[in-house]
């Protein structure tokens, strides 16, 4: 639709379309929480069968990269958040340069996460498979720790890609966007943080009950 | 209603292939969808019926087990993922819910579209895996066969169930975000029609339920493909789980199957009745209990496959109680019918046939939910034909009911009503020969998915492969003379059956934005008067 149009026919008011708008994006989360929710029960479930084993291959984690991440990934979203403050009093520069920030913490993110953590495991032969370094009583439950690992943190991280290219359509969208109509920048913004929750449930499973047993 | 000449018919707007293939008019997408799922329905009934031919004798006549497997997956993957699920949804859902709503769209039409594609897209990747050869693990894909042994096509089963899973859950969401916030001022919840109500249940349904189906595929396909995953019980994983997280989505799906077709039924009954739904507010909230305890009810798939006794107890009991909001519906629609002024067209036969054979179909499931004689009867083709009398006698009852009653709505033309008439009893008088000697069959104790079975069983499998002709004879029937009326049909007015609804008050076929101005409703639904000749009793 163009910009002009204030509003497609199905609605009465761009205030009514706003509303539809969050309306779905909360409606989407909803989705992908259910989305996830089968990697964390079965990982949880996984773990009954033989904990010691499982847990042995949560100690090969690499935890001062995943504290790291963790610390980018709400410093993210807070910029964010500031950036979408800035946006509702107009100000259409200040929301660029914070989202700008935003961006490039996420990217950060993907780069150690892939880039240097990833290439560590793999270089230590932690991918499941006939390679994999973990020999001994623990060789079975490590490798199903480390099935669940990669599973899940390439489908986060394929998120946060997605999050990426929004973010970046956002900025590049700016000049459409005035304090009362904006609703795209929540819409993002919403989905960006729902990648952090996630992220912080998948925090905990990875890096620290192997270490806390 | 004024009919002015400005109003340009949905169907007339625009008719270049761009103009459809690259509509957002809801309307038009449910054409698209009309077309696809029509094919679908075809080419997995097509394959069912080579299933009844390989029975005609206990040899089975296509000389290969391994075929036969195939053809019977290829069978439940098409008709589940690629008819059952979406059918009254995207196509009736589509065409009527803005309409109902006195709306001019669904909330986000682009997405609706984007919905086509992708099922669209999930369909070649189907038909590319039956082509490439098939699989042989059934529509449930259980692990270990699936992941580390099966020789079939089963990433790209699972890759075209995947995509077909997110063009549900984008129609699932884009209803749900209408009904919400799409209502014609004046419209309040207990104002809806119970169409509006049944695909609201189903949504929830497709959002919350699709995801985990689709997380489940993934880790599937992870496994399959690097020979070692969560569900591998050599390494600790559990091929159980599997099972769990599979039927989390399947059982409830079942609902997204049937809950639309209620919806259709209470439509048609007081139409054809001419009488307001019988306790209005029970049916609407029968169908919301559906959709939640329908989640609860999975475990019941599973009695025979090791669960905990305490387990299979509890979900024994869930499932007797999903059975009482389903029967809170027949009873209502009976009682709506009792000393209604009956007309007996197409789509009220097809109703009719409904309410009998998904009551078989429903009571057959209590069989099936007590334990006992559930470890009896599970596995074998009392199953199968507990479930295709909800599925068939059901869900596609149902399917062509709508079609039928909104087909001059649709369309703007209407069918020949005597060959309506024709195809309804035929398909009923199908269904019950094919479906009915298969409980008698799995009482027995023939197994199903077998290719081969005992001579003992011959004459029952005759009857049921006969019936099967006659079944795809009623199917038949109405793909020639409903494609008839669109070329040669009489022109319908506005409200051929005299129904109530907001979707009769505008011209058939209704103008692209709808409604020329916003209705306002004041009205409860269903507000039909008796005429005087039924008042004698």
């Amino acid at each position: 639709m163009s910009d002009a149009a204030a509003h497609e026919f199905q609605f009465s008011s761009a205030e009514h379309r706003r509303e539809t708008a969050i309306s779905g994006i909360w409606l989407f989360l909803a989705t992908e929480a259910l989305f996830f929710g089968p990697i964390f029960l079965s990982w949880i479930y996984a773990r009954f069968a033989d904990p010691n084993a499982f847990d042995a291959g949560g100690r090969q984690t690499e935890l001062t990269i995943g504290v790291t991440n963790t610390a980018l990934l709400i410093a993210s979203s807070f910029a964010y958040s500031v950036g979408l403050a800035f946006m509702e009093f107009g100000s259409r520069r200040g929301m660029v340069l914070w989202l700008l920030v935003a961006w490039a913490l996420g990217a950060a993110f993907i780069g150690l996460k892939f880039g240097v953590e990833w290439r560590m495991d793999l270089a230590k032969g932690l991918f499941p498979g006939a390679n994999f370094s973990v020999h001994g009583p623990s060789r079975n439950g490590a490798q199903l720790f480390f099935a669940f690992y990669f599973f899940s943190t390439a489908l986060h991280g394929l998120h946060l890609l997605v999050g990426l290219a929004l973010l970046a359509w956002i900025i590049f969208q700016a000049r459409r966007f005035t304090a009362e109509r904006h609703s795209p920048v929540r819409v993002v913004g919403l989905y960006w943080t729902f990648i952090d929750v996630i992220w912080l449930i998948l925090f905990p499973l990875i890096y620290l009950i192997g270490r806390a047993s | 209603m004024t009919h002015s000449a400005a109003q340009v018919s949905y169907l007339e707007d625009g008719h270049t292939l761009r103009s459809w293939l690259l509509t957002t008019d809801h309307k038009r997408i449910a054409i698209l969808y009309f077309v696809a799922i029509t094919f679908f329905f075809f080419a997995g009934g097509f394959a069912a019926f080579l299933m009844r031919y390989n029975l005609l004798s206990p040899h089975g006549l296509l000389g290969s087990a391994e075929t036969y497997n195939r053809l019977f997956s290829m069978h439940g993957i098409l008709m589940v993922w690629f008819f059952l699920v979406p059918a009254v949804p995207v196509t009736l859902g589509n065409f009527l819910i803005p309409l109902m709503l006195g709306a001019r769209d669904l909330a986000f039409p682009r997405l609706n579209l984007l919905s086509w594609y992708l099922f669209m897209a999930a369909g070649f990747v189907a038909l590319y895996a039956v082509v490439a050869g098939g699989v042989d693990t059934g529509w449930t894909f259980y692990t270990p066969l699936t992941s580390l042994y099966s020789k079939g096509h089963v990433v790209a089963a699972i890759v075209a169930i995947f995509i077909a899973g997110f063009s549900s859950i984008a129609t699932g969401l884009n209803f749900i975000v209408s009904i919400h916030k799409l209502r014609a001022p004046g419209m309040t919840w207990y104002k809806m029609p119970v169409f509006l109500w049944s695909l609201y249940a189903t949504s929830v349904i497709l959002v919350l339920a699709t995801p985990v189906l689709a997380m489940t595929l993934l880790l599937l396909a992870f496994e399959r493909i690097f020979g070692i995953g969560v569900f591998d019980p050599a390494i600790g994983g559990d091929p159980l789980l599997f099972q769990h997280l599979f039927w989390f989505y399947s059982h409830p799906a079942v609902y997204v199957m049937i809950l639309p077709g209620f919806g259709v039924i209470s439509e048609i009954v007081p139409a054809f009745s001419r009488k307001e739904l019988f306790g209005y507010k029970f049916v609407v909230w029968a169908s919301i209990a559906i959709a939640v305890i329908g989640f609860l009810v999975w475990g019941h798939h599973m009695f025979v496959a090791g669960t905990s006794l305490f387990s299979a107890i509890v979900f024994s009991l869930l499932s007797y109680m999903v059975a009482v909001p389903s029967a809170i519906k027949v009873f209502n629609w009976i009682g709506t019918m009792h000393k209604g002024y009956i007309h007996f067209d197409s789509p009220m036969l097809y109703a009719i046939g409904f309410i009998g054979l998904f009551t078989t179909g429903g009571l057959t499931g209590l069989f099936v939910a007590a334990l006992a004689a559930d470890v009896h009867l599970t596995q074998t083709y009392f199953v199968v034909a507990h479930f295709h009398y909800v599925m068939v006698g059901g869900m596609v009852s149902a399917y062509f009911a709508g079609l039928h009653f909104w087909w001059p709505k649709i369309t703007g033309r209407l069918y020949p009503e005597m060959w309506g008439r024709a195809g309804a009893i035929t398909i009923f008088v199908g269904f019950n020969l094919t479906f009915f000697p298969q409980f008698v069959l799995g009482y027995l104790g023939m197994p199903r998915r077998y290719f081969a079975y005992p001579q003992q069983f011959e004459a029952l499998n005759l009857l049921s492969s006969a019936g099967a002709l006659v079944l795809a004879l009623g199917y038949l029937l109405p793909l020639g003379y409903l494609t008839w009326s669109l070329l040669y049909g009489e022109r319908a007015s506005a409200n051929p059956w005299g129904a109530t609804g907001l979707e009769w008050t505008t011209p058939s076929p209704p103008p692209t934005e709808n409604f020329a101005v916003t209705p306002i409703v004041t009205q409860a639904p269903y507000q039909y008067e008796q005429p005087e000749a039924a008042s004698h009793e």
